[in-house]
């Protein structure tokens, strides 16, 4: 398979410029609404909750807030990247280059995952100035994080090539993952939920991330951490293949 | 003859719920040449540029260019081509030295700033390459679009209405520029509505109308077969018929007989060479005008009268 690097590395780099060019939206703001969550359910509300499974609530919460912050700016990020060259026609560029979905792929799905590992690092950091937290497993935590940053910077790119407006481009990381990763156990244990909820907050897949993030920070979790690891890798695959599919055929890409 | 640079044979494209955009379009284009595609709006130019370039997915058909299969090895062919289209589009807020510098990236190029300097100092922005693109004027933009359409040194570039929207003197420039690259050995295939920019500029002249290429001929030896002179001359006195003197001439009286007019030629001088000896015979004859009229039709003349004669044909 033909793989041009320096035509990844060029997007890679634009799509870099760009979030820094608008830090305050891509990186400061999302940085400010998560900190907010630490000052006011991590130090000021946790430090009256009781510990949950053994975990201080500040702490139990952080894997939660770095997933929903995680999903969102990954998915918004790779899908506003795609969606604006379509919207400017600057597309053209693109699609009359040397250019084909594995450098498309790495440059513009990197970037988005590349940011994505930024705000982890530094909601992370950011973190540790209001509670005291601990990782367990912090390599399975790396690869973990990676993973999901890469699977929402895919599923952002099709939602990119989906959107026709922006209000379709708002919809899914608004309408649907924010209120599935609140209802995904960021905030509370699943196995705390009374029957049948406890079974039905499983199917919701987000919180087989949120609970595996969680294993790697404590060590314990709401599901299996196979389970979660193997939930993330098909969502991985499955995109992978959607987008290998809309560059054959051109779906919403070559008219 | 050597081998073309683009061959299509055959391509078409059927846009989904939509007219048949191309038919069947065969075309060749040579080394080195400025190929202007001439058409009025809708009538597959910018298609037909989209399917060589990428951007469209033809229906049926074969495009080769450089020797390579559009469909299969794209990658080698696409390499060697440059569009410059005819929206402005770009990141408004990239420096024109980033932007233009993306473009050889994108392309698979290492970076070499020597010859974006070189792209941007001929295209007169280089004094502009730190300023956002959202702050030049509309040429500048358009300057900017060909420096990055250039920037990985394209054999084949697509210009697509180049001028559209530009001012006179702008235009002018922009010509210079179309033909500084042909000197430098790049191959152009530009589309416009400004017949006088293929008039000025182009080696030959496709007409496409309907998705159809209608004809395709060196521009010189289109004027030859299709252009023509005309004639009017205003009469001192009416006449009742033509003199014999006359019958070799292809003439018409009208106005009452006050009106003479000549319509022959070749657009390339032949017309007026019969005026004059034309007018010769009417001194002979005896027959005194008292103003002559002389007209060459342009390019856009033969434009017109061809996608005239289609429409009626239709």
């Amino acid at each position: 398979m033909h793989f041009n690097l320096r035509s990844a590395a060029a997007i890679y780099r634009r799509e870099m410029a760009r979030a820094f060019r608008t830090a305050f939206q891509s990186i400061l703001s999302p940085v400010l609404t998560t900190s907010l969550y630490f000052v006011v359910f991590g130090s000021v509300i946790g430090a009256r909750m009781e510990p949950v499974g053994g975990v201080p609530y500040g702490a139990f919460i952080i894997p939660g807030l770095l997933m929903l912050t995680l999903l969102g700016e990954t998915t918004s990020n790779a899908s506003f990247g795609i969606y604006m060259p379509r919207f400017t026609g600057t597309i053209y560029e693109l699609l009359s280059a040397p250019v084909g979905v594995a450098e498309t792929l790495a440059g513009f799905v990197g970037a988005a995952a590349t940011k994505g590992l930024i705000l982890a690092a530094i909601i992370l950091g950011t973190a540790r100035l209001f509670v005291d937290y601990e990782i367990a497993h912090p390599l399975l935590a790396a690869v973990y994080i990676m993973m999901v940053a890469a699977s929402f910077a895919l599923f952002g790119f099709i939602l990119g090539i989906w959107a026709d407006s922006f209000e379709k481009l708002g919809i899914i990381p608004m309408l649907i993952l924010t209120p599935l990763t609140f209802l995904g156990g960021t905030f509370y244990s699943i196995r705390d939920l009374p029957a049948p909820w406890d079974a039905i907050a499983l199917a919701n897949p987000i919180a087989f991330l949120v609970s595996g993030l969680r294993y790697s920070f404590y060590g314990t979790s709401d599901v299996p951490i196979a389970v979660s690891l193997g939930l993330t890798l098909g969502f991985l695959a499955t995109c992978t293949i959607i987008i290998a599919v809309i560059f054959r055929t051109g779906w919403r890409l070559r008219e | 003859m050597t081998e073309p640079i683009l061959s299509i044979r055959g391509l078409t494209k059927t846009y989904r719920n939509g007219p048949r955009a191309l038919d069947s379009v065969d075309l060749d284009i040579r080394k080195g040449e400025i190929f202007a595609l001439l058409g009025p709006n809708g009538a597959g130019k910018t298609t037909l540029i989209g399917a060589v370039c990428g951007l469209v997915r033809p229906s049926g058909g074969t495009i080769h260019a450089f020797g390579h299969d559009l469909a299969r090895d794209w990658r080698r062919a696409r390499a060697r081509i440059g569009l410059v289209p005819q929206e402005l589009a770009t990141d408004m807020f990239e420096t024109v030295e980033r932007a233009v510098s993306y473009s050889q990236g994108l392309f698979g190029k290492p970076r070499n700033a020597a010859q974006i300097e070189d792209i941007l100092r001929s295209l007169s922005l280089w004094d502009k390459r730190d300023a956002q693109i959202r702050a030049l004027s509309g040429g500048m933009k358009r300057r900017v679009l060909i420096a990055k359409a250039l920037a990985h040194e394209p054999e084949l570039l697509f210009l697509d209405e180049p001028t559209a929207g530009v001012d006179v003197e702008l235009r002018k420039d922009m010509w210079q520029q179309i033909a500084a690259l042909k000197e430098r050995g790049v191959t152009i295939i530009l589309t416009t509505h400004y017949i006088e920019e293929a008039e000025e500029m182009a080696d030959r002249v496709g007409i496409i109308q309907r998705g159809r290429i209608r004809m395709v001929d060196e521009k010189r030896a289109m004027m030859e077969r299709l252009g023509t002179t005309e004639a009017v001359m205003e009469l001192a006195a009416p006449l009742a018929a033509l003199p014999p003197a006359l019958a070799g001439f292809a003439l018409e009286l009208s106005q009452g007989g006050t009106r003479l007019t000549y319509r022959g030629g070749n657009g390339e001088g032949r017309g007026r060479a019969e005026v004059a000896q034309l007018t010769q015979a009417l001194t002979r004859a005896g027959v005194e005008f008292t103003s002559l009229d002389i007209h060459d039709s342009s390019l856009e003349d033969i434009f017109v009268g061809l996608l005239g004669d289609a429409q009626e044909a239709a």
